[in-house]
């Protein structure tokens, strides 16, 4: 029975674990440790971003967190379900159910309008048709684009392209959403609009957001920040000391990835 | 935490035939252009083999005898030119999975499974294979109408078997979907070995 409450109570708070978390890419005879031993726990209804220069390993960490790839070594924990355990058909179920993904680029599929892009994942999830289009509309009405239904992407904006593609990541419910660099192709004043909506998101939903960015728009409003260099994690902060650091921050960055997030 | 227990039920993810193919049939109508180019080769194809059935109807009415070297050629002839046909559908299909990498990825992000993925495919390729196919041979028949008509009698043409010709009609149409299912089958399978990480790279 306290087993039992405790792994309950476990099972709430860390929606993700990674366990000396490595990926290694080998190129001919040279070889690559991408991701290098790296644990890391979330709880349930964080706000993370994910920092670090370019090619520390950001995006292949979301991969293994988002069961799109295999670590080499080490585990990952979603909900305390090991993801080595499951099969093709159960990791495409924790694709559409459990995880939404926002991407650099929105991918957005082209030939459908934006409200067949949010209902896309809840056909694979088996939704019937009037609650696919019930939430789909009110999903779109949430991002701003109640007047959009049936655009395609090629008709919006960098900017409504991305909330179309939140409104999908929150198709399902998931539980994470794993968005990489979402306002890298954004100028700054979207981006940060897209930032706010996610972080609104988050407090509105529960859902745990990780965020991978070089934008230094997000410390203000993560939880905590992870800080990763050459496959590792270098530090993290949490709210509290981001506020301390913050000065020190922006002159570190100043020399590095500034210019990037301008 | 209900709420929460009940979608971490690990289930399985679904494809519903009407919404594949209505998706399968969006690919083609925005991708007007290139499915053209595909569903042409599937044309010319059919073209030719219903006129050389449209002309053995012609001489299956008039009561003559078919001469077997020119069947023989005929026949070879056409499997040549439906080689051609599955060549090129295969190629541009090959074309169209590269055109779509980053959409598989993400098609793959939000839940589909490699089948899903073979299947879009499949079934956007039999669409045009039949599409292609249907005015494929409605322009060979014309075609041999045009030809019988310069070089035999009118009645000759009308005269013919028109039950053999109306079957041979419908196989070359099942032929031409089925030699475009099958040319899109290794496009397909290539499609669906793409690992959904592809979504996320931006350099595609
Ligand atoms: N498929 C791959 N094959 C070989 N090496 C790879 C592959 N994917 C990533 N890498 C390498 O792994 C390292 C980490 O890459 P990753 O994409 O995770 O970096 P990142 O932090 O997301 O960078 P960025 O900020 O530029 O997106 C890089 O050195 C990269 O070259
Ligand atoms: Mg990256």
């Amino acid at each position: 029975m306290a087993a039992e409450a405790a792994r309950e109570s476990h099972f709430e708070d860390y929606v993700v674990r990674t366990r000396k978390l490595t990926r290694i890419y080998q190129m001919g005879d040279t070889v690559l440790r991408a991701l290098d031993g790296v644990d890391l726990d979330i709880k349930r209804g964080e706000y993370i971003s994910i920092m670090g220069p370019s090619g520390s390993g950001k995006s292949t960490l979301f991969n293994m967190v988002g069961g799109l790839d295999k670590p080499t070594e080490g585990t990952v924990f979603i909900n305390e379900t090991d993801m080595a355990q499951l099969d093709a058909a159960e990791l495409a179920w924790i694709r559409c159910r459990t995880v939404g993904y926002i991407f650099q680029t929105f991918n957005l599929i082209p030939v459908m309008t934006a409200l067949e892009n949010i209902t896309l994942p809840m056909v694979f999830a088996g939704m019937s048709t009037d609650e696919q289009l019930q939430r789909g509309r009110a999903l779109l009405e949430r991002v701003g684009l109640g007047d959009r239904l049936h655009h395609r992407p090629s008709e919006l904006s960098g900017g409504q392209q991305q909330r179309v593609a939140i409104a999908r990541a929150l198709a399902n419910d998931p539980d994470i959403i794993l968005a990489d660099e979402p306002t890298a192709n954004l100028d700054l004043r979207t981006g940060k609009e897209i930032i706010e909506l996610l972080r609104e998101m988050n407090e509105e939903r529960g859902v745990t957001v990780i965020s991978a960015t070089h934008d230094l728009h997000m410390i203000d409003i993560s939880d905590r920040i992870v800080w990763v260099r050459d496959g590792a994690i270098e530090k993290i902060e949490d709210r509290a000391s981001i506020e301390l650091t913050v000065g020190q921050v922006d002159w570190e960055e100043e020399s590095g990835q500034a210019e990037e997030s301008e | 935490m209900s709420d929460h227990s009940k979608s971490w039920k690990v289930g399985k993810v679904s494809l519903p035939p009407r919404v594949a193919l209505e998706i399968s049939w969006k690919n083609i109508q925005v991708r007007f252009g290139r499915a053209m180019i595909t569903a042409a080769g599937t044309c010319l194809g059919i073209a030719f083999l219903v006129s050389v059935w449209a002309n053995i109807a012609i001489v299956l009415g008039s009561g003559e005898q078919i001469d077997p070297d020119v069947e023989m050629r005929n026949t070879w002839l056409v499997i040549m030119s439906l080689l051609v046909a599955a060549v090129g559908i295969s190629n541009s299909m090959f074309m169209a999975v590269t055109e779509r990498y980053r959409e598989i990825g993400t098609m793959k992000c939000l839940g589909a499974v490699d089948r899903f993925v073979v299947e879009l495919f499949l079934i956007e390729s039999g669409m045009l294979g039949g599409v292609g196919a249907i005015i494929g041979g409605i322009a060979g028949f014309l075609v041999m109408l045009l030809v019988s008509l310069v070089k035999r009698k009118a009645g000759d043409f009308f005269g013919m078997d028109w039950s053999y010709m109306g079957a041979h009609f419908v196989y070359a149409i099942l032929i031409g979907m089925f030699i475009s299912v099958v040319a899109a089958a290794f496009p397909a399978a290539r499609a669906a070995k793409l690992p959904p990480a592809a979504a996320l790279r931006s350099d595609v």
